[in-house]
């Protein structure tokens, strides 16, 4: 696997990337929480010079991240967030991964800590083809978007996008931004109402920021 | 061949040679520059031996010290004097090699307290004109890290841009990072510790004990009468060694086989190949180590803890570094625990250093540092070459890979 700095002409983008790039500012700092092989890592340092670092689960993603020179440590989301200090980080991002965590909450509380912004994305379970799914077949929805059957897929928590917004104000978080994609990627319009955007998104991502005056 | 439990060779000529007079470039600290050491005692003359490789570029700034573990020395990345087998990380060190010394001016040098050169018990203590023996005064980690500071300096160097080393070599990291911030740009502590397990104590004090036991150790002063404790300095090596491989390992190596017979002897003798390469080992080990430096440098490491003198915290060592970290761990290493590695991580996390952490998938237990290991040669070279990058040098070749 060939990697270039700031050579990504060639990789097909994910949109949730696509938008977090667009939601970091240049020459921040960023964890990217679940990092994988690193693409938004080499995006946002490509694209916004960023000084990133990562946290990934699976060891053989880990070393393919720091054979390519980005600064990556093996952990685990769920145990590894507490050593953080409290806002090491101008951008805490947790893209596709909340819903893989066995306390979403808690995680979703140390990324707002860690963080001076928590940006975190995640497939829709109020989408329209996962409520028919579940409706019409009587069975866990399989979709693109959720392609494991319930045995196999790592996703143990899932949300809906209006479940996602409870969260925040649980948790004691402004929303500063919040947007859904439909199925062919497009964003949907943020004029359309929440429950819209529940129906029709089939992945979202928000930018949040901790609001200590509400605790 | 079965009379004794361990059968020792004759002492190999050029041992001592090297000790006193090493092949190695020697650099000479005299009385008006004494080196204080932890123990509050102050250690004059002194002498470090080491040897580089590749070329220190106009700026100084392309310098990587390495740092060897227990039994290692200066010749990294050359042929050893004493045994005459490749350097010991041969396969990691040299042109167009991970840590490239086309690119890189590598510097290695042989421990305070170690015995291929470098002031240690088995060194002449002008003072007597005999052997330190075990007058030398007990060194720390600390210490050898001081020692190659007076190096380093003496080389005119003000920053390396990395300290790389495995197992007590990467205490010697840990230290130079903690100790010295602005001076380590980069730091690649492997397969090691920030204090010295209970443990691992335990071991070194078996084979501690193992070279006092044996007569031949004359009260440590057994060069002034010609011996040394061959038979006790290789039960330690027997002992350590064990310790340094895994029994998975052992047993896809090994298992139970016979060693020359296809039936046990009823006997004493090395019936399983296991114990005939334990034997080996103690005995090729004995060829080219002091007695009294393995006390030493064992004590040294157990004595390392790097929470001191920082509140029992260990971030609190590392507040404030600006240093990049690369922490190398390997599955099976039972001695150095990945857990162990871990706690370094969560230090420098708990600092919000930069920070990678990486462990290697291995069977081979604690050696695995010293092995051709692909995914640990590609860590080493991916971080160095991200590193560099960072340091403003030129992409390498090969920085793409």
């Amino acid at each position: 696997m060939k990697y270039k700095s700031g050579d990504l002409s060639n990789k097909h983008i994910r949109v949730d990337h696509e938008l977090i790039a667009e939601m970091v500012s240049a020459g921040s700092r960023v964890l990217d929480v679940g990092c994988g092989d690193g693409e938004l890592l080499k995006l946002l340092a490509a694209r916004k010079a960023v000084d990133g670092r990562g946290v990934e689960i699976d060891r053989d993603k880990v070393n393919a991240c720091v054979a390519h020179g980005l600064s990556v440590i093996q952990g685990d989301a769920d145990s590894d967030l507490e050593n953080y200090p409290d806002q090491a980080f101008d951008f805490a991002i947790l893209s596709l991964t909340i819903q893989a965590t066995r306390h979403p909450k808690a995680v979703l509380e140390n990324l707002l800590r860690i963080g001076r912004r928590a940006i975190v994305s995640f497939p829709n379970f109020g989408h329209w083809q996962v409520r028919t799914g579940l409706l019409l077949g009587g069975r866990m929805p399989i979709t693109r978007n959720l392609p494991d059957n319930w045995y196999l897929t790592p996703n143990a928590h899932l949300c809906t996008i209006r479940d996602f917004a409870d969260l925040c104000e649980v948790v004691h978080a402004d929303v500063e931004q919040a947007v859904a994609f439909n199925a062919s990627g497009r964003r949907l319009p943020i004029k359309w109402s929440l429950s819209t955007q529940n129906l029709l998104g089939e992945k979202a991502v928000f930018r949040l920021k901790s609001d200590k005056s509400k605790a | 061949m079965t009379a004794a439990p361990i059968e020792i060779a004759s002492p190999t000529p050029h041992k001592s040679s090297e000790v006193h007079a090493p092949s190695s470039q020697v650099v000479h600290f005299d009385a008006t520059a004494p080196l204080h050491l932890a123990c509050q005692q102050q250690l004059a003359p002194f002498s470090i031996a080491y040897q580089t490789y590749g070329t220190l570029n106009d700026s100084k700034s392309n310098a990587i010290l390495i740092c060897h573990a227990l039994t290692g020395d200066q010749h990294v990345a050359s042929v050893n004097p004493v045994t005459g087998k490749p350097g010991w990380w041969e396969t990691l060190v040299g042109p167009g090699k991970p840590v490239d010394t086309a690119r890189f001016f590598v510097i290695c040098a042989n421990i305070l307290g170690g015995c291929m050169g470098s002031t240690g018990p088995a060194s002449i203590n002008p003072a007597t004109g005999q052997p330190y023996g075990v007058t030398f005064p007990v060194i720390t980690i600390g210490d050898m890290v001081e020692a190659q500071v007076r190096l380093i300096d003496h080389l005119g160097i003000d920053q390396l841009f990395a300290v790389i080393g495995g197992s007590m070599g990467g205490m010697q990291v840990l230290e130079w990072a903690a100790r010295y911030k602005d001076r380590v740009f980069a730091a690649v502590p492997i397969a090691t510790a920030a204090w010295h397990s209970s443990q691992n104590i335990a071991f070194h004090e078996v084979g501690r004990q193992a070279v006092m036991a044996d007569p031949d150790w004359a009260g440590g002063n057994y060069y002034a009468v010609g011996k040394t404790p061959r038979n006790g300095l290789a039960v330690a090596r027997m002992a350590a060694h064990i310790t340094y491989l895994s029994e998975d390992a052992l047993q896809r190596k090994f298992g139970r086989s016979l060693q020359d017979s296809s039936e046990l002897t009823f006997s004493f003798r090395a019936d399983f190949q296991v114990e005939s390469y334990l034997r080996h080992q103690g005995s090729t080990f004995v060829e080219r180590f002091d007695a009294n430096s393995y006390l030493y440098i064992t004590r040294a490491m157990d004595y390392f803890d790097l929470r001191e003198g920082h509140g029992n915290v260990l971030a609190n060592a590392f507040t404030g570094t600006k240093t990049r970290f690369c922490v190398v761990s390997f599955t099976s290493d039972w001695l150095y625990p990945t857990r162990e590695s871990r706690a370094i991580v969560q230090a420098l996390n708990a600092v919000a250093a930069n920070v990678s952490f990486v462990e290697i998938d291995s069977n081979k237990g604690h050696d695995a540092f010293l092995l051709e290991e692909p995914t640990f040669f590609a860590t080493i070279r991916g971080f160095l070459n991200a590193a560099a990058l960072k340091r403003g040098f030129a992409p390498s070749a090969d920085s793409t890979q």
